[in-house]
């Protein structure tokens, strides 16, 4: 590696090297409220310094997950090991491991500094080492001047402030954190994402994060795992999970996606063709599937690889009547930075294409009712077998 | 003050999870005995039968010992006859019966002056609706014989009633409404009136005033907007309240003793009277039974409403 | 100007039907006559009689004893009840003790009593305790029947509450019986305090079960006015109760100025929370 010009590192990836022992590792674990299954057979391992989001829907399993790393429920079924320990029947007061509640859970009788040395206080830590090490933390999130006040005499970012360095005095090898920005509102939940990912890098802390909001998973997290009804349904790099989702489920909860239905005509070793009367053309996907030649598939593709045109586009792969359709514009929803399309195709299904509005006001080139080409290029799709 | 509770705290810490057991236990064996036990020795003695002795009454079980054939035997007698005197004398079917019909009537009257009170407060200004409710909750904190005995000088013969009806010469004697129905009527209305205000008004104060001007822009009046969007809306706080009034009403003993004649029979009444004056403890015991049947239903309802009130929360 | 409409009409008819009765038997107890509703002009003479009278100052000092033993015991039962209730989940035997925390609430007085004097008397031909009945019997009937009332009044305060703060407190390293006594019993203690007055309160009112469980030499305040009002009105009782009214009135009375001034400094806090933020 050395001597080459390389980018800045971005990230760490030390799910990609074998060598690496994961530092919670899940194992089959399953939960049972009665005859609902919270979470159903999860396994999943997460490194050290990662910062790990667990993101799905209400109901989904990512809290109960979360809350049996902390040690508020035992699994009905699996094994929980964190640094190589299995956590059975280990209680929470004694797991090397802090949470940060989506309700803070602030001591309303205690001020600020006494909320921060509480977990200090249990260890008998030395009351000078405590005044220290408090005095530190408060320093970091920015609330010195604050130490004196109770929670109810704080704003709702500096409440949350409160939270994290509450839950990271003890100097935690792990950290979850429960929605941590869902009670803060859209301006400030931005500012905080990057203010949590620098105080992860900085401390060297694993985090974990649960959270339902999809665009915070992907700005702040390492990887994520998205849950659906108490099962993993794939775990990736944002990356990974944004342009290669594994299933219909994925591809449809994070951002949105058209999907055609088809027919695999031809499947090889770089390439596949779906015939798609939905579609209106032959669909050529430049990666290769299993699903073999005649089984039905789905092909999602995101509304911003779709290109819009009024001429005929040229072909984009050489072989005609691939990758090209065309259709009438229904609906323009101008957003500022984008504006949305509706387009319906003659057999009646509606495309979304997105377009950046890189000019400022044109005479709309493109307007309700034009007919429209659309067009996209081969690796623009994803095979999903049904 | 704080190292005791440390101290404590790390006392009961060694304990660990056997501290929650203990935390359940106390509660559970002092209900135990002082609750569930009296009432089941109630319920045993109720089949008994009056002796004179001390206790008065016959032992339920007993141990029979057959000197001839050497063998003991267990001896359980029940005996139905206070329920059948229970059933058979027109007194206790009367007093039932009236306590019902007391009972009733005041539940009718509390929510007659109730309801508009609740509803009045639940649409005064917020600021002014906790010192309204603290006002109705007051005298409620003041003994509750002071309460009944106030009305005693009010109520009599020469009382502040009939002083006032002979002096505006609508009368022209002492009118005498103690001692009768009405008196107690009255005094269980007055006792038991924040039980009916405090739900009522929770259920009207949470009830969305936007509900009352949809209804309004919709073309409702408000009298009809009362009938068909508050008053069904406000029904879980009726029934709730309309309960917290029936069930003590019907079991009230001090009332009727102080207020009533005579010949307002309540079952309290004869329960204290089969006690106190007749010492037969097996019937009063039957007719503490009885009266816990009358209440069973009405008991029920109030779990019940309670219970999805819970859920709704 | 407001339309003074039914409604207005409505509250101040239930105002005065609240409190005409109170008012009057204050006004009665200044009365220099006998006759307690014949206006025989000023007179403070009924407290002074009030103050000599032996057997009711006795009645009232045992009342007081009982009403602050069994409200302290009845806080201890209620709170582990309510504890066991929002905190426990699901244990054995949880649906009986249920029922038996809230049956006391819709119990009759006079079955209560009676269950109680059975009890009592059985033990004491089983085991020889309680020998004979009194203050002690007492304060166990009032302890029970406020239990109940004072586990519904802490169990709503703990559903109520947050539940995360005791995990917080559990997930920094604090014990159970730790967390609950530096983190749950600070954050319930004003409903322990109602809790408290509440049974006091309701200790010092009962006439009916204190007359079944009481024994000889043991009469409590509310037995002895109700034998004393049951043969007829006196004055000496109209100069009690407006005593008992006036210390409800200043406890009242500063509770309210308490409570506001903590409004105010609530609001004081929103307002700084605000300005910081």
């Amino acid at each position: 590696m050395a001597g080459q010009p390389i980018r800045k590192p971005t990230r760490l990836e030390p799910w990609q090297d074998a060598g690496q022992a994961p530092y919670v590792r899940i194992e089959k674990v399953t939960k049972t409220f009665g005859d609902f299954v919270a979470v159903d057979e999860v396994s999943l391992s997460i490194y050290r310094n990662e910062f790990f989001a667990l993101l799905g829907g209400s109901g989904s399993g990512k809290t109960t997950l979360l809350r049996m790393l902390a040690g508020f429920e035992q699994p009905t079924e699996g094994r929980i090991f964190i640094d190589g320990v299995d956590m059975a029947g280990i209680p929470p007061y004694e797991r090397p491991v802090n949470m940060m509640f989506q309700s803070y859970a602030l001591f309303p009788h205690m001020t600020v500094e006494q909320n921060v040395a509480f977990g200090l206080k249990q260890d008998n830590v030395p009351k000078a080492e405590i005044r220290d090490r408090v005095a530190e933390m408060l320093g970091m999130v920015q609330l010195s001047a604050f130490g004196k006040r109770r929670p109810h005499q704080l704003s709702g970012g500096q409440r949350q402030r409160v939270a994290l360095a509450r839950s990271l005095v003890k100097r935690p090898k792990l950290l979850l954190l429960d929605e941590p920005l869902g009670a803060l509102d859209k301006k400030l939940r931005e500012k905080t994402q990057f203010e949590l990912v620098n105080i992860q890098e900085k401390l060297g802390v694993t985090f974990i994060v649960v959270t339902h909001d999809q665009e915070e998973a992907m700005t702040m997290s390492s990887r994520i795992a998205v849950m659906n009804h108490g099962v993993i349904a794939q775990v990736g790099t944002p990356t990974e999970i944004y342009e290669y989702p594994h299933s219909r489920f994925v591809a449809e909860f994070i951002g949105s996606i058209n999907m055609f239905e088809g027919r695999v005509v031809e499947a090889s070793g770089d390439h596949v063709l779906v015939a798609s009367e939905e579609a209106g053309c032959e669909l050529h996907i430049s990666h290769a599937t299993p699903a073999p030649a005649g089984s039905p598939v789905a092909v999602a593709i995101r509304p911003e690889k779709i290109a819009l045109s009024k001429e005929p586009p040229p072909s984009a792969d050489g072989a005609a009547g691939r990758n090209a359709t065309k259709g009438v514009v229904r609906e323009i929803a101008y957003l500022g930075d984008v504006s949305i399309y509706l387009v319906e195709l003659p057999t009646g299904k509606t495309v979304r294409v997105t377009a950046p509005n890189v000019t400022r006001r044109t005479e709309m080139p493109i307007t309700w009712e034009d007919e429209v080409y659309l067009s996209w290029r081969p690796f623009a799709g994803v095979v999903l077998a049904q | 003050m704080r190292a005791v509770v440390s101290v404590l705290a790390a006392v009961l810490g060694r304990i660990g999870l056997w501290g929650r057991g203990v935390v359940v236990a106390i509660p559970f064996l002092w209900l135990m005995l002082f609750f569930l036990v009296p009432f089941l020795i109630v319920f045993g003695i109720s089949f008994s039968e009056s002796i004179i002795a001390q206790p008065p009454y016959a032992p339920l079980v007993e141990w029979l010992t057959d000197e001839d054939a050497g063998t003991n035997k267990l001896q359980i007698l029940l005996n139905l006859t206070n329920y059948l005197r229970l059933t058979g004398d027109d007194l206790y079917i009367l007093a039932y019966l009236n306590s019902v019909k007391i009972a009733l009537v005041t539940t009718l009257m509390c929510l007659a002056i109730g309801y508009p009170m609740a509803y009045a407060i639940a649409k005064a200004p917020p600021a002014r609706r906790g010192p309204l409710m603290m006002l109705v909750i007051l005298p409620f904190w003041t003994s509750f014989l002071i309460r009944i005995y106030a009305w005693i000088g009010i109520l009599k013969g020469n009382g502040v009633i009939s002083n006032f009806l002979e002096w505006t010469g609508l009368t022209s004697g002492p009118v005498e409404i103690l001692y009768s129905d009405w008196a107690v009527y009255i005094g269980m209305t007055y006792c038991y009136l924040p039980f009916m205000v405090l739900p009522l008004y929770s259920t009207l104060e949470k009830m969305d005033p936007t509900l009352l001007e949809a209804a309004a822009d919709l073309g409702c009046r408000p009298f009809k907007a009362f009938l068909k969007v508050t008053l069904p809306l406000s029904l879980p706080g009726i029934v709730a309240g309309s309960l917290l009034v029936f069930i003590p009403a019907v079991g009230e003993f001090v009332t009727p003793e102080l207020l009533g004649g005579p010949d307002t029979l309540m079952i309290g009444r004869v329960l204290w009277n089969e006690f106190f004056a007749n010492r037969d403890w097996p019937v009063a015991s039957a007719v503490a039974i009885a009266l816990l049947l009358v209440l069973v239903v009405p008991i029920m309802i109030f779990q019940h409403v309670q219970g999805r009130e819970a859920e709704g929360r | 100007m407001k339309r003074f409409g039914f409604l207005a009409w409505a509250l101040w008819f239930g105002y005065a039907f609240l409190y005409v009765p109170i008012a009057l038997l204050v006004i009665y107890s200044f009365n220099e006559s006998r006759l307690v509703t014949v206006w025989g002009g000023f007179s403070t003479k009924w407290y002074g009689e009030l103050l000599n009278n032996e057997a009711l100052l006795s009645a009232a000092g045992l009342s007081l004893q009982v009403a602050a033993v069994s409200a302290t015991l009845a806080v201890v039962l209620g709170t582990c009840a309510g504890m066991a209730l929002t905190r426990f989940g699901r244990f054995r035997g949880r649906t009986l003790f249920g029922g038996m925390i809230t049956a006391p609430l819709v119990m009759p007085e006079v079955i209560t009593g009676l269950s109680l004097l059975l009890l009592f008397v059985a033990l004491e031909q089983l085991i020889g305790w309680p020998d004979g009945r009194g203050v002690t019997t007492i304060t166990i009937a009032h302890t029970t029947f406020t239990a109940s009332y004072v586990a519904v009044v802490v169990q709503s305060r703990l559903a109520g509450m947050d539940g995360s703060l005791e995990e917080a407190a559990m997930d920094l390293g604090a014990r159970p019986a730790k967390v609950f006594f530096v983190i749950t019993l600070p954050i319930i203690a004003p409903a322990l305090v109602a809790g408290w007055l509440l049974a006091f309160t309701l200790s010092l009112d009962d006439v009916v079960v204190a007359s079944f469980v009481s024994g000889p030499g043991s009469t409590t305040l509310p037995m002895v006015i109700f034998s004393s009002v049951k043969f007829g009105i006196s004055p000496q009782i109209n100069a009690l109760a407006t005593l008992m009214v006036l210390v409800v009135a200043l406890g009242i009375l500063v509770a309210s100025v308490v409570m506001a001034r903590q409004d105010r400094q609530r609001k004081r806090d929103e307002q700084m929370a605000l300005q910081t933020g």
